[in-house]
C-alpha cells in the first residue's frame, strides 16, 4: 500500500513540476532564439564565394544534459507496450538539442556565422546501460566565423 | 592555437599538414552529485552537475588535443569532431579528435 502511493507521489510530482518546469524551459528557449536570430548556424562546410573576407574563425561549443520525469517515463514505458511515436521522450531531446545550440551561439556572440554546426547526442548517467533513456546529453559544435566588414551579410546560393 | 570545425581556417591558408591529434578523457562525479541527479530524475530538468562534467571533460580533452598538436609544431587543428560514450555508471567518456595543421 505504501509502495503504491510513494509511486502515485513520484507520478504526480513529476507531472506537476515536470511540466511545468518544461513549459518554462521552452518559453526561455524561444526567447533567446529570437535574441540571436541574427546570427545563423549553418551545416554548410565552407563559405560562398561571394561572402565578404574573414578576420577569425574560432570552435565554439555548448551542451546541455536534460533528463526525464516520473510521468513521462511512465507514459514512455506504456508506449512500449502499443508502439508508436514516443512524444514524451521527442520534447526531452528536442529541449536537449536547441539548448545546446543556444549555448553555442551564446559563447560565439560577436560573432557573423557558426560553419558546419554539428550535434552529438548521447545517454549518460546512472541508467545509461539499463533499460530506458534517463538523461540525455546534447552537444553542440562549430566554427564561428567573423567577417570583416562591419553588418555584412552571409550571401547564400 | 586555431581550432575549427571546417576542413580549412577560413581567411587561412594551410601550408603544412602534421596528421590526427587526438585527446581523450573520462570523468566521474563524486557521488552527492549523482544522488541529486537521481533526485532530479524525478522532476525531470536539466542536469547542471552532469553538464558542467562534461564541460570541464571537454575542455580537458581538447587540451590534451592542443598539446598533442604543440608537440608536433602546428598552430590550427582542423575539422575537430567530438565523440561522447558512457564507460560505467556515473562515468562519461569524451574524446576530440582533429587534423594537425600549419597556417599562415
Amino acid at each position: 500500500m505504501f509502495d503504491l502511493l510513494f509511486v502515485l507521489g513520484l507520478i504526480a510530482t513529476g507531472y506537476i513540476i515536470g511540466t511545468w518546469a518544461e513549459r518554462r524551459h521552452y518559453r526561455s528557449i524561444e526567447r533567446r532564439e529570437r535574441e540571436f536570430i541574427r546570427l545563423p548556424a549553418v551545416t554548410l562546410k565552407k563559405l560562398d564565394a561571394g561572402s565578404p573576407p574573414v578576420e577569425s574563425a574560432v570552435m565554439v561549443c555548448g551542451s546541455a544534459v536534460v533528463s526525464v520525469d516520473y510521468f513521462k517515463r511512465i507514459l514512455a514505458s506504456l508506449r512500449n507496450i502499443f508502439g508508436g511515436t514516443v512524444k514524451s521522450y521527442e520534447s526531452l531531446i528536442d529541449r536537449a538539442r536547441r539548448e545546446a545550440v543556444l549555448r553555442m551561439k551564446a559563447s560565439a556572440e560577436g560573432t557573423s556565422l557558426i560553419l558546419n554546426v554539428r550535434i552529438e547526442t548521447s545517454a549518460i548517467g546512472r541508467y545509461a546501460n539499463k533499460k530506458g533513456v534517463a538523461s540525455i546529453e546534447a552537444l553542440a559544435y562549430g566554427t564561428a566565423v567573423t567577417f570583416k566588414r562591419e553588418g555584412a551579410a552571409f550571401h547564400t546560393g | 592555437m586555431i581550432l575549427t570545425t571546417v576542413e580549412t581556417v577560413p581567411g587561412k591558408s594551410i601550408v603544412e599538414h602534421f596528421g590526427l591529434v587526438s585527446g581523450s578523457t573520462i570523468r566521474a562525479k563524486h557521488i552527492g552529485r549523482d544522488f541529486m541527479a537521481g533526485l532530479k530524475n524525478i522532476v525531470g530538468g536539466e542536469l547542471k552537475g552532469y553538464t558542467e562534467l562534461l564541460k570541464e571533460s571537454r575542455n580537458q580533452a581538447i587540451e590534451r588535443m592542443k598539446e598533442q598538436a604543440r608537440e608536433l609544431g602546428a598552430n590550427a587543428i582542423v575539422n575537430v569532431r567530438f565523440s561522447t560514450s558512457s564507460v560505467a555508471q556515473g562515468a562519461a567518456e569524451l574524446y576530440a579528435y582533429g587534423t594537425a595543421v600549419r597556417v599562415n
